[in-house]
């Protein structure tokens, strides 16, 4: 048992020991995100995306996996199974296994989102949540695996462009009125570069432009608001 | 696979939406990132994920005794570092907070929410953090300016403790219909202002488990 009762120093960059292989460009980001500049680093974005499943055909007989994170297996030559993405990725990087890209990532249908995406100003296509990942370490990985290889990359990337310039144009629209915000299908990693520019947008609104609505959410806290208080100095973050 | 919780929560697929204690670990890691004051801690959920890293560990140790196939090995060593990996990210994200709000929680009912080695934990960076301050700063101030938690004597309240910003917008992401929000069953992400009664919603439907509390930003 590696877990001790007692608790290793903070802020020591930790990192995961399956991501360094798995992405070496985010190995030097692999630590904790710092929860007051971005909640999740790109590392830790992609760490939840290894645990979505792929299809995959092995090439050699394995035993049954009893996981922590679920039962895997047994592995027969040429019969698909149904892995999580990081254990598929293991196994391509050995040479034990063929990965079945997944049906959305065909030229015909990525053709038909792309589309989509371009005839519709406002809404987004559903796509998987974690699609920018997904793509990413499959392109990284099972080059051999994806037919027409590079279109599919450039229309994946396509895609991203036109979504992004979408979520772009959505962020105009956020006024001192805006207070909730819907955002349908949106993926993890787009979401996740919104999500400081966003927030903090709404909040600078919400604090400057709409004086009574503060109050009234202070009193209905029952909190007393910062004027209540007399002068009073921001504390800098420890 | 032990599961103890029978709680249904929101997944990115439905059909992998196996209730692991992984899993459930997972959006625990998530929902306490995201949320800016500690949650309660989810001491019976690490306990069996602890167990379970015990259990493997063993396993692990055994086939390696037996000779077993490296590829078998490795993989189970690979789950085995990505389960520690959560687990410390959880126990760590929790000790950042308590860190940055060590006093605040102490005086408030959110020590409740603390492990009893997290309260231990806590006691110590009070202590430590007083010390520091009287020795490097306060023992220098005029009198009326010494003490650790009011800027002055003339302070009613304790005004020298930082609080987790509670008043501030917060990202949640969600599916299906939930409440005044009409969603169908694609993903969601909704921005919702904490102190408003959307955000009771919010926070009920993270207790039951529909909704994750994925992101926020503190202004």
């Amino acid at each position: 048992m590696q877990i001790r009762n007692h608790f290793p120093p903070l802020h020591q960059n930790i990192r995961a020991p399956h991501l360094q292989f798995l992405n070496p460009r985010f190995c030097s980001m692999a630590g904790q995100s710092d929860p007051h500049v971005s909640l999740f680093s790109p590392a830790e974005i992609e760490f939840f995306a290894e645990d979505e499943m792929v299809d995959i055909v092995p090439n050699l007989r394995v035993e049954a996996l009893n996981m922590i994170c679920g039962d895997y297996g047994p592995f027969t030559p040429q019969i698909p199974a149904k892995v999580p993405l990081w254990l598929a990725v293991a196994l391509k990087k050995r040479g034990k296994c063929a990965i079945r890209p997944p049906e959305w990532m065909s030229v015909e249908r990525l053709t038909q989102v792309l589309e989509a995406e371009r005839d519709s100003s406002r809404e987004f296509q559903p796509l998987p949540f974690h699609y920018v990942e997904i793509t990413k370490l499959l392109f990284h990985f099972a080059q051999d695996d994806i037919p027409d290889m590079y279109l599919v990359k450039s229309m994946v990337e396509d895609i991203r462009d036109v979504r992004f310039h979408k979520v772009e144009l959505g962020l105009e629209t956020f006024t001192n009125r805006t207070q909730a915000v819907k955002l349908k299908n949106l993926s993890a990693m787009e979401a996740n570069i919104i999500r400081p520019f966003s927030v903090r947008a709404l909040q600078a609104f919400y604090k400057h432009d709409i004086p009574d609505v503060a109050s009234q959410t202070a009193a209905t806290v029952n909190r007393p608001s910062m004027a209540d208080r007399g002068p009073r100095r921001t504390l800098r973050p420890r | 696979m032990a599961s103890g919780s029978e709680d249904t929560f929101w997944t990115q697929d439905p059909e992998v939406a196996a209730s692991t204690d992984v899993e459930l670990l997972k959006r625990a890691w998530r929902n306490e990132k995201a949320s800016p004051e500690i949650l309660r801690f989810e001491e019976p959920l690490v306990e069996r994920v602890r167990e379970q890293i015990e259990l493997l560990e063993q396993t692990v140790e055994e086939l390696r005794a037996e000779g077993k196939d490296e590829l078998m090995i490795s993989l189970y060593q690979m789950d085995l570092d990505r389960t520690l990996y959560l687990l410390r990210s959880y126990l760590r994200i929790r000790l950042q907070k308590i860190e940055k709000y060590t006093i605040h929680i102490s005086k408030t009912d959110l020590w409740g929410r603390l492990s009893s080695q997290e309260q231990a934990f806590a006691q110590r960076c009070i202590i430590i953090m007083k010390e520091h301050l009287e020795q490097s700063v306060l023992g220098k101030l005029p009198d009326g300016y010494k003490d650790v938690l009011k800027q002055s004597l003339a302070s009613e309240d304790d005004d020298m403790v930082p609080e987790p910003p509670l008043d501030t917008f917060v990202f949640c992401k969600s599916r299906g219909d939930l409440g005044p929000f009409q969603l169908d069953d694609s993903v969601y992400y909704m921005i919702v202002h904490r102190c408003k009664n959307d955000y009771r919603l919010v926070q009920k439907h993270m207790e039951d488990g529909s909704w994750a509390l994925v992101m926020l930003l503190i202004p």
